[in-house]
């Protein structure tokens, strides 16, 4: 939702990245206040998982020219663990399977090490047990979870699940949430879906970085930009992406390839 | 100091030990076994790094320290005792610098667990039968050198199916530094027992010391035995073990063998399934840092049919640390229907840390399935950004995900209280770690 009241959560400018020496991001624009939920579309290799990736500090990329502020504060210079504590997560396209640690043992900690963070009290395992079986009824995620590895043995949309509890948890300013409907059947999406929308305040913001438009119908953005090549290449509402899921992403790219540092300057 | 040459070292320890106290009480067989270990102590040398088992374990600095008798009572304090007491335990043996510690011990109804010496009244017949039958020393100097020295050690029988629940602690404390002891524990399974054997070893100094430990074990038709071993000494210390284990027919042994301390440690695990249908697990864990060497050398002996084996071992290795595995799984003529599985696993946290691993398949018979593998890892970079993405701090993140890798194996301890400690003894090592 676009309020008038809001505040610049996110600002991106010109921001620059390679991997293995290749430039992946090529001066990426954008600008994300509170309340606000934005999509990020495009073509597999337009760099929108790079682009999140680098937001929550992944150490194989090297971010190469531009600047990213975060809530008042420079992005860049931050470690992951302290873009986490003060309020950036990222939901991976992909959850991470960690064979040996309880999942229980992980959001425990991962959430206490953010009471420390913000003064306040840890939970004890016990606490913390109904806290997050209160917090797992929103998804409609079975208890057993909780003492099963993480990750470990969890169907596709099990993990995407997993994801957004621990984004319950962690009560993120800014949510990047790459690819969360991949590998979701109508159900699970459905569930997923609500869960964020349930998380969506107007203090808060959320990226959605995904392929498809079908997620856009479960989550409606407030903006939805097109990148290509590295960049931002063109900015609408959602109606953009109905156009996107008609007409695919080819026409963009050629409509806005000369124009397109006007374009990519829209977000501001 | 000695002089150089390892052949005289073996003499050299042979001198440092006091006169064997009440030897003369001895029975004529334990007499005889002790004079032949004795000699061939006197024949043997230290091994060394030309020989293929010895290849990566260097024992030279062993030969550079010598080692004065001990002294005084073997008595620890009530603190340092509850320190490594199971409450769990049902029966328990304490040496302290190898020597028996009545006032610390205590037995339980209807098994045998004494001190030898006071065992072989009742026993005698029994113990001859198995001493010194399983750990063979006419070609190791080390089990030679402890059966030289056989006086004090532990005594376990479980008669026929006697069934026991909780463990059986037997505790090999250091307290002096600069000495040498020579544990040795016996344990019989009789036909249908059940029993569970913790072994810890552990140092209330950080300073040098030597020890060569050996353990057998002989487990009876349908017997089966629990085995937890913790090897804990100080990181100053050269620990030298052996454990020799016969099953007879579809009798089950599980071990699960944790090393941690000793600057150099090397365990000689060795199970002969002698009947058919005998099964075995042996786990292993060695978790070091620093200049630290701990080598592990397993032997799983299929003699007859329809064996089943089972063989996780891993490794932590950090800082410029050095962990040996070698694991040889025999498969007989004959021993057919075997179903073996081995793994080992490594963990390097260091750029210097070294592993070096060595499973090895011997088999002589065409019916059977066998399975082994070896990687050598770090920790996963995808899995430290996960974690650190969720607030971890790079520290925490490598020291959870470690600590995890060595879970797998010491999830396998049944006893709860030696399973937590555990777990604090790797976190507080992994966390000096990071």
């Amino acid at each position: 939702m676009i309020y008038q009241d809001s505040r610049t959560l996110l600002a991106v400018r010109d921001l620059r990245a390679t991997v293995n020496g290749i430039e992946i991001l090529k001066g990426i624009e954008l600008t994300v206040k509170s309340g606000e939920v934005h999509a990020i579309m495009g073509p597999n290799g337009s760099g929108k998982s790079t682009f999140a990736k680098v937001l929550a500090g992944h150490p194989a990329y090297v971010v190469t020219g531009g600047e990213v502020a975060f809530d008042g504060g420079p992005l860049l210079e931050l470690q992951p663990e302290e873009r986490s504590r003060r309020g950036i997560f990222l939901g991976f396209q992909y959850p991470i399977e960690i064979p040996g640690v309880a999942n229980s043992q992980f959001l425990r900690l991962a959430y206490n090490t953010l009471q420390v963070q913000r003064g306040k009290d840890e939970l004890d395992p016990l606490e913390f047990d109904d806290f997050v079986r209160e917090k797992m009824k929103l998804l409609e995620m079975n208890p057993d979870f909780l003492d099963r590895s993480v990750n470990e043995g969890f169907s596709g949309g099990e993990k995407k699940r997993n994801e957004i509890l621990q984004m319950s948890l962690l009560d993120p300013k800014l949510a990047i949430l790459d690819e969360t409907d991949s590998g979701l059947d109508i159900d699970a999406l459905r569930v997923v879906a609500t869960g964020v929308n349930h998380l969506a305040t107007r203090d808060n913001a959320i990226i959605l970085v995904t392929h498809y438009q079908r997620l856009l119908n479960y989550i409606t953005p407030d903006f939805v930009h097109v990148m290509d090549s590295g960049r931002i290449v063109k900015t609408g509402g959602k109606e953009l992406a109905l156009e996107l899921e008609a007409r695919g992403y080819e026409w963009v790219g050629a409509e806005t390839s000369a124009s397109a540092a006007a374009n990519a300057g829209a977000a501001r | 100091m000695t002089e150089a040459g390892t052949g005289n070292y073996l003499d050299s320890l042979m001198r440092g030990q006091a006169p064997l106290q009440a030897a003369s009480a001895s029975p004529l067989w334990l007499k005889q076994l002790r004079a032949r270990a004795v000699e061939r102590v006197a024949s043997l040398t230290l091994p060394n790094t030309r020989d293929e088992d010895w290849r990566f374990t260097d024992l030279l600095p062993l030969t550079q320290l010598s080692w004065r008798p001990v002294q005084g009572a073997a008595l620890i304090s009530p603190q340092e005792l509850e320190r490594c007491a199971l409450p769990e335990a049902a029966a328990r043996l304490v040496f302290v610098d190898g020597r028996y510690a009545p006032q610390h011990s205590f037995n339980h109804a209807g098994l045998t667990v004494e001190n030898l010496p006071a065992g072989m009244t009742a026993q005698g017949a029994i113990v001859e039968a198995e001493l010194a039958r399983h750990a063979e020393f006419e070609h190791d100097a080390f089990a030679a050198l402890n059966t030289a020295f056989l006086q004090d050690a532990a005594l376990i029988i479980a008669p026929r199916n006697a069934v026991l629940e909780a463990p059986v602690q037997v505790l090999f404390v250091s307290t002096q530094q600069e000495t040498a002891s020579y544990p040795r524990c016996l344990v019989i399974a009789q036909e249908g027992s059940e029993l569970t054997l913790v072994e810890e070893f552990v140092a209330l100094h950080q300073g040098a010391g030597f020890s060569s430990a050996v353990t057998e074990m002989a487990l009876a038709d349908n017997a089966r035995v629990r085995h937890v071993r913790v090897q804990n000494d100080s990181t100053a210390a050269f620990h030298i073990a052996s454990c020799a284990v016969s099953l007879a027919k579809a009798s089950r042994y599980q071990a699960v063998s944790v090393a941690l301390g000793a600057r150099l440690s090397r365990y000689n695990l060795s199970v002969l399934l002698a009947e058919a249908g005998a099964e075995c697990s042996i786990d292993g864990l060695a978790l070091i840092g620093g200049r630290q060497l701990a080598d592990s050398h397993t032997l799983i002996d299929h003699a007859k049919p329809h064996g089943i084996s089972r063989q996780l071992h891993k490794c932590i290795v950090d800082g410029a640390a050095h962990a040996v595995f070698n694991g040889k799984i025999m498969v007989r003529p004959g021993a057919q229907r075997t179903d073996s599985s081995q793994s080992s696993r490594n963990l390097l946290l260091s750029g210097k840390a070294r592993v070096d691993t060595k499973p090895q398949l011997e088999i002589f018979a065409d019916d059977v399935k066998c399975a082994h593998g070896a990687t050598v890892g770090q920790l996963d970079a995808d899995e430290v950004f996960y974690l650190r993405s969720r607030g971890l701090s790079d520290a925490a993140a490598r020291k959870l995900l470690t600590y995890a890798f060595g879970a797998e194996v010491i999830e396998r301890i049944a006893i709860a209280s030696l399973r937590a400690r555990l777990e604090r003894a790797v976190q507080a090592q992994t966390g000096e770690a990071s």
